[in-house]
């Protein structure tokens, strides 16, 4: 336990970034828009974080720069996919490209500049407990304001009105909209906050995590978010359990690759992309009869109300 | 008066080659913008790019290598995205081409550079096929999702041609760089003309035609478009969803890895790590900027290299960095996606009351 | 009656014109209702009262026109003002989301009770109205689990909630029982009680006799006329409907039916959901032979014809194509054995409709000489396939490289039919073939059926329409839950009443004498 609570520990940090954009993520699904520019929103957040915190001191100034950030971004992606109807897929794919072209550009001034960033900070109490404490309470801010996210998340989704009226617009925004919802005005809503949370990941990176700017930072944890959306079933616990298991297997082949293992380092970095693929297909081959285990039905399809086939 | 949006019954055909051509435009426009803002001029940055791109024989030399590899893996997406597969996965498939063509080589090296040829060929397509058709196995078995599944797959690509450029098939001369020996002389693609320009770009032009014909002309064709476009009538036709899922991925992939190997045979000479510069993604755009038609791609995809070459000089020449002709790339798709919108759409002002 | 014609009717809709991509689909409607009357809307497939309705419900914005509520002029943006004004839709593909429960879609969109979700209240409310109503429903259930019966009773419950005075009903009897559309009309009267305005929308004349006190009549888009149910006929409505009187005149020759062609023995098949759709079905068909399928919607129809032409896996059971085993034939096997199948969904299932004439022309052929050799597609016989095509069935389209996705319901279904019938044919499975066709293209389909059984086909006719069976069929069996309730060997002589009976699940021999009855599945 003694030599494991660390690795679980440094599991749940590098876990962090994949678990906002993987929450940021699950919001803009359940509205029925897919965003895969997340590596590029990610690295803009970064970056914005990184160079608010560099310029003011304040790594809370900087988060929520990122945060404005990444709903800008948003903001974009839902004007082309809910206003013009775009597809989905290449539009993500475009913003992949431009963010990670652009916070190369507007970053190359700042490479090699350290920042002190945010602090652990010991949750009095809490932080005392065995192991669960040094792993879970032991952290700084923004994992503990991860924690509260999830929870708020899956209150947010299960029990409120709010909440119940986003699962409509994803699943049946014809419904959704014959009912009143203003389905548009909601997925653009739902868009903004949602790459927020992604661009917020990005800034953890470099705020929190490195204290540093690095071009193409996030290195795929991006991506991976878009899988641990699909790994988590659009639930928010499920993801910060694939976070975490996510940073478990970084934090440990770290922990290997500098203890000397005989096993050489790309094939242990290879491990969470193959279980990527291992979970959906387990997902996908157990998911049995019962609808509630599927993406939100509209998933991806432009919506418009006049349309007729 | 009040706007008012009416759905094309006939898509505009000249609006098909004003919007690729404004799009291009404004994202330069708005990509100088970035410059500007970034104390770079854009004017001098714009130049640099175009002079390196088309400037001399020479640049445009160097700019049909870049476009080669992107030219072979947009054909290989087409299939793909013709009948609505979102591979994204090109990149590894390239790669795990070429790990295929390396092992060829190192391990039935042949005097003939035919049979060497040949046989790289075989390995780097058989490998690049099966890497994707994996994936075409999930989707059509399970309904694995395939854009997770192909992107998952290219970073195990990475992973493993890492491990063996760092591990066992490292050369012991290299210095510590991550790459194999330099290949033997059988095993290369000729080049043309004195230039960097290798065998390649036969290949590229015979795929075209080859891809134009089996996607407007083949009865296979004709199946990727009816499933792409209404999977339901498909069925309906008696086509295999299923069977031709795996075929098209396995297809898809063996021409990205064909292009994976013609790369290190014709360019690099030898493995190395990172050597394919996310072509495999560009090339997507290459795809889709080109509606999905072979011959426009050849246009389209020289277009992408030039951009590529030119980003290559504003790191050599300006001191910036590569990726920030990918700015560029993003702002011309992002144009594109929007410009769509008016290709199916007519918009008007309504002069009711 | 006459002293609430004189009072404000709840709706008043004027001058209604609706147009989609330039065409009309309603053209100066003018049309009202009043509190506690059940409206009758009545028309063909197309004549626009859908479209007309969803005017009044704020999802389509007209053109031309203004509504009226209680007298007040009102503007719907979205249907979240029409709900606000008091009226309330249940559409014929329900607004319900399927993965959430009764009691949340009950407060789908509704604003004002709170952030978070009060379960209990909600139930309680749901309760008390079901009760009132006769509304009986289980408040925590998925919808996805409930019949069609029931979530359309979760619709209307779902307008009730919302305090709709004027609730429009999208033609609720067509997925119906007919005893669960006996329950429907017991609610219906009871909220006209409440001083509710009810709009019914149908082409079900008994029905529209029976239940409504007014009718109104859609023709092509435009207002037929509006009579007080007791002071019409059905048949005065039928001729308002059609414009002219137009009883099925076909002309159908006697003719001897040949050998069995296609023999289905005892088949079972499942549905998409995995459940059983049709169990141990038996029929053959014969050249020269209409047999007809009545039943209601739902009830194994749609399965039953794609087992047949190879397009559905057969679970238990044989088929036979004049000897030979078909039961596990692919339905390229079938297609090229002569068997050739005009499904229900023309545009959803019969036609790639993004793609042009010429594509879709040989949709089912293609792999076919001379439209492709060796692999290779030859364009030009598959141009002059469908320039025949559109000669020889009067599709009207500009060019073989028109996408399909323009053609009117019309013209795809002349295409669709051309397209099956053009070919060596031998069987013909055709399932709604006449579906919101105008006049003279329902004609049209049904003299090329004719034609056909004339040239020695064998045709399986799957209608809802028993008008339609009668004047076609052969033989016409009943199906309900999957199982044939009885084939008539002479339909004519049957009355509908029975064949309502049967179709509501009765047996033949239940249900007709000794003399009717020819014999049972």
């Amino acid at each position: 336990m003694e030599t494991l609570t660390p690795i679980l520990a440094a599991a749940v940090r590098s876990g962090t970034p994949i678990l906002y954009a993987t929450l940021g993520e699950i919001l803009m699904e359940k509205s029925g828009i897919t965003n895969l520019g997340l590596e590029g929103i990610m690295l803009m957040g970064a970056l914005s974080g990184f160079v608010v915190t560099l310029s003011t001191g304040s790594p809370w100034l900087g988060l929520l720069f990122a945060f404005l950030l990444g709903g800008c971004l948003g903001l974009l992606h839902a004007f082309l996919c809910v206003s013009l109807g775009s597809n989905q897929v290449v539009c993500g794919l475009a913003m992949t490209m431009f963010g990670s072209g652009a916070s190369a550009l507007m970053g190359r001034n700042h490479i090699g500049v350290a920042i002190s960033g945010l602090h652990s900070f010991p949750l009095p109490g809490l932080a005392e407990l065995p192991v669960l404490g040094r792993v879970f309470f032991n952290q700084d801010a923004m994992v503990y304001l991860s924690f509260a996210l999830v929870v708020v998340l899956y209150v947010y989704l299960n029990f409120t009105r709010p909440g119940m009226n986003l699962r409509a617009i994803g699943d049946n925004p014809k419904a959704a909209d014959a009912m009143g919802l203003p389905v548009a005005r909601l997925r653009y809503f739902y868009c903004i906050v949602g790459s927020g949370l992604v661009a917020l990941g990005g800034g953890y990176m470099s705020v929190v995590y490195n204290k540093f700017w690095a071009e193409g930072m996030v290195a795929g944890r991006g991506w991976i978010a878009v899988a641990m959306v699909i790994f988590a079933l659009w639930n928010p616990f499920q993801a910060a359990l694939g976070a975490y298991l996510f940073g478990g297997v970084e934090a440990f082949q770290l922990r290997l690759q500098t203890a000397g293992t005989p096993i050489p380092a790309p094939l242990l970095m290879m491990l969470p992309y193959a279980m990527t693929i291992l979970v959906l297909l387990i997902i996908a081959v157990g998911k049995g009869r019962s609808i509630l285990l599927r993406a939100p039905a509209a998933l991806g399809i432009p919506f418009h109300r006049e349309e007729r086939d | 008066m009040r706007l008012k949006i009416e759905k094309r019954l006939v898509p505009s055909a000249w609006l098909k080659v004003t919007v690729p051509v404004c799009s291009v435009l404004m994202a330069f426009a708005i990509g100088s913008l970035f410059l500007y803002f970034q104390g770079v001029s854009p004017l001098k940055a714009y130049t640099v790019m175009a002079s390196s791109a088309f400037g001399s024989a020479y640049d445009l030399s160097e700019t049909i290598v870049k476009a080669l590899p992107l030219a072979m893996v947009s054909l290989a997406t087409m299939s793909c995205f013709t009948m609505l597969l979102w591979n994204i996965g090109a990149e590894g498939q390239a790669l795990m081409g070429a790990l295929a063509a390396a092992a060829a080589v190192r391990y039935f090296p042949m005097e003939n550079p035919f049979a060497m040829l040949g046989l790289m060929a075989l390995f780097a397509m058989l490998l690049g096929g099966l890497w994707s058709g994996f994936a075409g196995v999930l989707k059509a078995r399970w309904n694995v999702n395939e854009i997770i599944s192909t992107l998952m797959l290219n970073y195990i690509a990475i992973r493993g041609l890492e491990y063996f450029v760092y591990g066992p098939w490292r050369d012991p001369a290299s210095l510590g760089f991550p790459m194999t020996k330099p290949f033997i002389d059988s095993a290369r693609l000729p080049t043309l003309w004195g230039t960097r320009i290798h065998l390649g770009l036969y290949v590229v032009l015979f795929l075209t035609l080859l891809m134009w014909f089996l996607l407007r002309r083949s009865r296979w064709g004709y199946e990727i478009q009816v499933i792409g476009s209404n999977a339901r009538a498909a069925h309906y036709a008696g086509m295999n969803y299923e069977r031709s899922v795996v075929l098209v991925m396995f297809f898809s992939g063996a021409i990205a890895g064909l292009a994976g190997m013609c790369e290190v045979s014709g360019l690099e000479g030898r493995l190395q790590a990172g050597f394919t510069a996310e072509y495999g993604y560009t090339a997507i755009i290459v795809a889709w900027l080109s509606h999905l038609n072979p011959l426009v791609s050849l246009l389209v995809a020289f277009l992408m290299g030039a951009l590529m070459a030119g980003g290559d000089a504003l790191q050599i020449m300006m001191g910036l960095p590569v990726a920030t002709s990918t700015i560029l790339q993003g702002l011309i798709l992002f144009f594109v996606l929007g410009g769509e919108f008016f290709y199916k759409y007519k918009i008007s002002w309504d002069g009711g009351r | 009656m006459q002293g609430e014609a004189r009072t404000t009717p709840l709706v008043e809709m004027r001058g209604i014109t609706k147009l989609f991509s330039g065409v009309t689909a309603n053209d100066d409607v003018d049309f009202s209702v009043k509190a506690g009357e059940v409206h009758a809307l009545l028309g063909e497939n197309g004549a626009g009262k859908s479209t007309l309705m969803n005017v009044l419900y704020g999802l389509y914005a007209p053109e031309k026109g203004q509504i009226f509520i209680k007298g007040t002029q009102r503007v719907f943006r979205s249907p979240k003002d029409a709900i606000a004004a008091g009226i309330g839709m249940v559409h014929q593909h329900f607004m319900l989301v399927q993965t959430q429960t009764v009691w949340e879609n009950m407060i789908l969109g509704l604003e004002g009770t709170g952030f978070f979700l009060p379960r209990r209240k909600i139930q309680d409310r749901i309760a008390e109205i079901s009760e009132h109503y006769g509304l009986q429903i289980d408040p925590s259930a998925f919808v996805w689990q409930l019949s069609t019966g029931e979530q359309q009773r979760v619709a209307i419950l779902q307008m009730l909630y919302r305090n709709a005075e004027v609730l429009i009903l999208d033609e609720p009897t067509a997925v119906l029982t007919p005893q669960e559309a006996g329950y429907l009309f017991k609610t219906m009267r009871r909220m006209k009680e409440e001083g509710h305005g009810i709009v019914f929308i149908t082409h079900k004349m008994h029905e529209v006799m029976n239940e409504t006190s007014r009718v109104t009549v859609l023709r092509k888009g435009r207002n037929a006329g509006t009579v007080m149910t007791n002071e019409t006929t059905p048949e005065a409505l039928a001729e308002m409907m059609m414009g002219e009187k137009v009883p099925i005149d076909l002309f159908k020759s006697p003719l001897q039916p040949g050998p069995e062609l296609l023999e289905v023995e005892n088949i079972s098949v499942l549905n998409d959901r995995g459940l059983p759709a049709v169990e141990g079905l038996s029929f053959c068909l014969r050249p020269h032979e209409i047999l007809g399928v009545a039943g209601i919607a739902g009830n194994g129809q749609r399965e039953l014809c794609e087992a047949v032409v190879g397009l559905r896996a057969v679970t238990e059971g044989k088929i036979y194509l004049q000897e030979e085993d078909m039961t596990h034939a692919s339905p390229r096997a079938f297609i090229d054995r002569g068997v050739h199948y005009v499904p229900s969904d023309r545009k959803q299932v019969g036609m790639a409709a993004d793609l042009d004439v010429n594509v879709n022309s040989v949709l089912r052929s293609y792999w076919q000489a001379p439209f492709s050799r060796h692999g290779v597609i030859d364009w030009s016989s598959c141009e002059e396939h469908s320039r025949n095509i559109i000669d020889n069935y009067h599709v009207s389209v500009p060019s073989g490289r028109t996408p399909v996705r323009n053609l009117s319901g019309g013209n795809l279904q002349k295409l669709l039919l051309g397209r099956e019938l053009s070919r060596d044919l031998r069987v013909l499975i055709a399932m709604h073939p006449t579906w919101g066709l105008d006049i003279a293209a329902t004609r049209y389909v049904r003299e090329q059926i004719l034609c056909a059984r004339e040239q020695g086909c064998a045709i399986l006719l799957v209608s809802e329409d028993l008008d339609e069976l009668m004047a076609m069929s052969d033989r016409l069996a009943v199906i309900f839950k999957g199982q044939f309730m009885g084939v008539l060997a002479e339909p004519s002589a049957v009355s509908f009443e029975k064949i309502g009976l049967m179709m509501a699940g009765s047996r033949a021999s239940e249900v007709l004498k000794e003399e009717e009855c020819c014999h049972e599945a």
